[in-house]
């Protein structure tokens, strides 16, 4: 197990060389020039030098490179111009605050997603099957920042039960010493429940946005797949030998369909880190996925570099715990470099 | 019952009956603060809490405003709808308490007991530290100093312990009010050199994370793009005690939130919002919306001058009369900004800047004018805008669009993402664009000088040059530095006519800055850098 997950690690080497360069590059030939932003309005032809030599791009390209790297090595993912912090810190501090959101809107979409699929697999043709096609379309259909509105709309403007969109907490209170970085937890930790209180229905518009995005590709997977589970020969010796359908479902039938459900939910999620930018946008979260776009269009080149290199560290380690939980779900598949 | 009271009581109700009452008392002292406590959303924040820093953006021009002194400032007067307005010719101390202007120096004296928020007497010593460090790091501050002619370290000159000498170079008028503007402030020298170092001699990392200044707040704690907590400096000695006792400043992106926010009342003052909400709001009367006139600003059209078709004037002075104004003023909008055009005929020019043209849309004359310069079938352009400010640029640019196809012009939209905007109009390629310009500084020949000038500075981004027009900008100049009315009036009527006559950029509108807060929220003042003073503003 060990030496697989070391040589799995092994694996992922090159190809994280591979997202540095092309990161490094590709930011480089963006259009923009960020000594000209960053020299202000007001800034002459020799105020825009000045910067650009203050932030190194005087230099060639390929010494630019090898500082980026030796950084790197060191650790240090250098400056974000735009908000003035050094990126590696930015990272750890935005990093929790989306994948807190991401998780619980995943967990919602999964409560709600499978019992939703495996019924509708079980039933098709019925009611439930219907329903369970109408929510994932609907859910896939709306654009996440549109329903994120309306929730918005609707929960605190009109109906006022939701909180003020104002990112994790209320501004009135302050935040848990970190210990996670997941607020939920660390208020929890720090006994504070009125924040836990404010964190937690901070949560609920924008993980339930999420969930609504994200339940479509799951609902419809486990649907698609225990249909397939269900009409093969070994539920049939089971329905045959007269075990109870439960125990035919639950313990036979979605055991060996849960594979692509898995493989399904690894995808979803790195996708909706990487991509509920616009809910964070529309709930003034202070995540990852803002910063990388606010960084891109000022054209900021450190924060992109870290953002694209942090979600390429994420996407490796994420498949590795898949391919690990495949082992553990299934006893067949062999995990092989 | 409102919803946070409700909420509060619901919470005080529950924990009183899982904990002991403790944290309903917490609840009330949280109440009690919301009322000394002023809750501020935007869309952008700060990306450095220090205007010398490298590349600050204007959201943390705002911060030190308001965290540093300067060593002096503008006094207040009554502005249009009777909003506080800075006057541009009046003076008053800040740090100093005595100000003595003779023939080619001014002398400050420093307020005795002024203190930076560590504690440490503010001397001589610090101004002079500090405005060494303006005209020294290089970027955006060190020409904002140039400006008022600013730009040698020996101009400074410690005096003794409390008073300092500005020498100057030459004659300008702009020196003394160059000195009140954002950029000269104050900072903490001995607090700040012991944080600097040998790469970064001026301590700029420090200053970038941590306000050093003795100004009205002090920054307790920034999180970047997220949120900035000033807190009031209880001695401060630059004017009377402000009434607010906390600032707390979210950066909200989506602007229906915004705006959703201030409507529940949960936020006490924004801007940055579209001109429609603001024009909705006014409308609806829930909340105060102030409206003023950017002092010395204007959105026009550029053309450059360089290259055909845009190089003859009757083509340049076709596509004045060409201009859908009305309908911008109108549709994109919706009259929250001062027409720049159609003045009446026989109307004199005046020594004042801005002021409107006599331009209106005349399509047939715009026809006329084109056929005489040989376009009778029109021609093909590009009009570019910056992203930035797409909701005013884009329509705006839809409109001339549809304007100039009548004159059989087919003009291509070219959107220009922000970063890279800075990066076109210094090229100076560009064959038709819209931008704005302000001058911090109110004065006709400021706007001239970087806009119309021969020099070519990048704000003439039509790369217009007349020997004519910098003899105007130049006579102007002198005559305001040696206070020579007469022939300052005669310029400036000059140079404003010959911009008229010769359009290298057509006027559209002032635009006005838009700021809406509740209505219990008072003491807002316009400045010229038009971010907020909390300074002066209080919650009744």
């Amino acid at each position: 197990m060990l030496t697989m997950i070391g040589k799995r690690l092994m694996f992922a080497i090159p190809s994280l060389i591979g997202v540095v360069i092309v990161t490094f590059l590709l930011t480089r030939a963006l259009p923009g020039d960020p000594a000209a932003y960053f020299a202000g309005p007001a800034a002459t032809k020799e105020a825009v030098e000045q910067i650009r030599k203050k932030l190194g791009l005087d230099k060639p390209l390929i010494e630019q490179f090898f500082r980026y790297t030796n950084d790197l090595a060191h650790g240090d993912f250098g400056n974000s111009l735009t908000t003035g912090q050094p990126v590696a810190t930015e990272i750890r501090n935005r990093l929790p605050a989306s994948a807190e959101l991401t998780l619980l809107g995943l967990i919602v979409s999964i409560v709600i997603a499978i019992p939703l699929g495996v019924l509708a697999a079980t039933r098709p043709a019925s009611w439930i099957d219907h329903l369970c096609r109408i929510t994932t379309t609907a859910g896939v259909s709306l654009p996440v920042f549109f329903t994120g509105l309306v929730l918005v709309y609707v929960f605190y403007f009109r109906l006022g039960w939701s909180p003020a969109p104002l990112g994790r907490l209320d501004v009135f209170y302050s935040a848990p010493p970190t210990v996670t970085g997941f607020y939920l937890i660390d208020t929890l930790i720090a006994r504070d429940f009125e924040a836990w209180r404010s964190a937690f229905s901070q949560l609920i518009l924008p993980a339930t946005t999420l969930a609504i995005f994200s339940l479509a590709p799951i609902a419809r997977m486990t649907r698609a797949s225990m249909l397939a589970v269900l009409a093969s020969e070994f539920v049939r010796t089971a329905r045959a030998s007269g075990l109870s359908p439960a125990t035919v479902i639950v313990t036979y039938a979605f055991r060996n369909a849960m594979l692509p459900v898995i493989t399904t939910l690894s995808m979803v999620f790195s996708f909706l880190l990487g991509a509920n930018v616009l809910v964070e946008k529309v709930f003034a979260w202070p995540g990852i996925g803002s910063y990388a776009v606010e960084a891109l269009i000022s054209s900021d080149f450190a924060p992109v570099q870290g953002f694209v290199l942090t979600m390429a560290v994420m996407y490796v380690l994420l498949n590795l715990i898949i391919d690990i939980l495949y082992g553990v779900i299934d006893p067949r598949v062999r995990l092989e470099g | 019952m409102k919803r946070r009271d409700f909420l509060k009581s619901v919470s005080g109700l529950a924990a009183g009956a899982v904990l002991p009452a403790a944290p309903s008392v917490i609840s009330s002292a949280k109440a009690d603060a919301r009322s000394e406590t002023l809750l501020i959303v935007s869309e952008g924040g700060p990306n450095n809490l220090d205007i010398h820093g490298v590349g600050t953006n204007v959201p943390g021009y705002e911060v030190s405003w308001n965290c540093y002194d300067r060593l002096i400032s503008h006094e207040m007067k009554s502005g249009p709808g009777g909003v506080p307005y800075y006057d541009r010719d009046k003076f008053k101390g800040e740090l100093a308490d005595d100000i003595k202007i003779d023939d080619m120096s001014v002398t400050f004296k420093l307020k005795k007991n002024a203190k930076f928020h560590d504690g440490a007497p503010v001397t001589a010593k610090d101004v002079k530290w500090s405005l060494d460090r303006a005209v020294s790091v290089g970027g955006f501050p060190t020409f904002q100093m140039s400006a008022g002619s600013l730009t040698k370290t020996e101009q400074f000159v410690v005096v003794d312990d409390s008073t300092v000498r500005v020498d100057f170079l030459k004659k300008d008028r702009l020196t003394i009010p160059d000195l009140a503007v954002i950029v000269p402030c104050i900072v903490n020298s001995e607090l700040v050199k012991k944080n600097a170092s040998e790469k970064d001699p001026w301590g700029l990392e420090f200053t970038k994370q941590q306000t050093a200044g003795s100004g009205a707040y002090k920054v307790t704690k920034w999180t970047a793009g997220t949120e900035v907590i000033m807190e009031r400096n209880e001695d401060w000695v630059g004017g009377p005690l402000p009434k607010i006792k906390r600032v707390i400043w979210r950066m909200v992106p989506q602007a229906g939130n915004r705006r959703a926010l201030l409507e529940r009342g949960d936020a006490d003052i924004s801007y940055e919002l579209p001109f429609k909400d603001f024009q909705e709001m006014k409308a609806n009367g829930k909340l105060n919306v102030v409206s003023l006139p950017f002092s010395n600003g204007i959105q026009y059209i550029g053309m450059n001058v360089t290259k055909p078709p845009f190089d003859n004037p009757k083509v340049r002075q076709a596509m004045a009369y060409a201009m859908p104004y009305q309908k911008i003023m109108d549709a994109v909008l919706f009259g929250l900004g001062n027409p720049m055009f159609g003045a009446a005929k026989d109307k004199a020019t005046d020594v004042a800047w801005p002021q409107p043209t006599k331009y209106f849309t005349d399509m047939e004359k715009a026809k006329a004018l084109l056929a005489e310069a040989g376009y009778a079938n029109g021609f093909e352009t590009t009009i570019s805008f910056d992203l930035n400010f797409a909701g005013v640029n884009e329509p705006l640019c839809v409109l001339v669009q549809e304007s100039l196809a009548q004159l059989g012009i087919k003009t291509t939209i070219n959107k220009v993402p922000g970063a890279n905007w800075r990066t076109e109009l210094n090229k100076k390629e560009m064959p038709l664009f819209t931008n704005v310009f302000s001058g911090w500084l109110d004065y006709p020949e400021y706007f001239f000088y970087w806009c119309y000038h021969g020099n070519n500075s990048v704000f003439n981004t039509m790369s217009y040059k007349s020997a004519e027009m910098d003899k105007f900008i130049d006579g102007a100049r002198t005559a305001a530095a040696t206070g020579d009315k007469a022939a300052y009036e005669a310029d400036v009527k000059g140079f404003v006519d010959l911009a008229f006559a010769d359009v290298p950029r057509i006027p559209l509108y002032q635009p006005f800055v838009n700021v809406a807060m509740q209505k219990n929220v008072t003491g807002y003042q316009y400045w010229f850098h038009r971010r907020l003073d909390y300074r002066a503003m209080a919650k009744g």
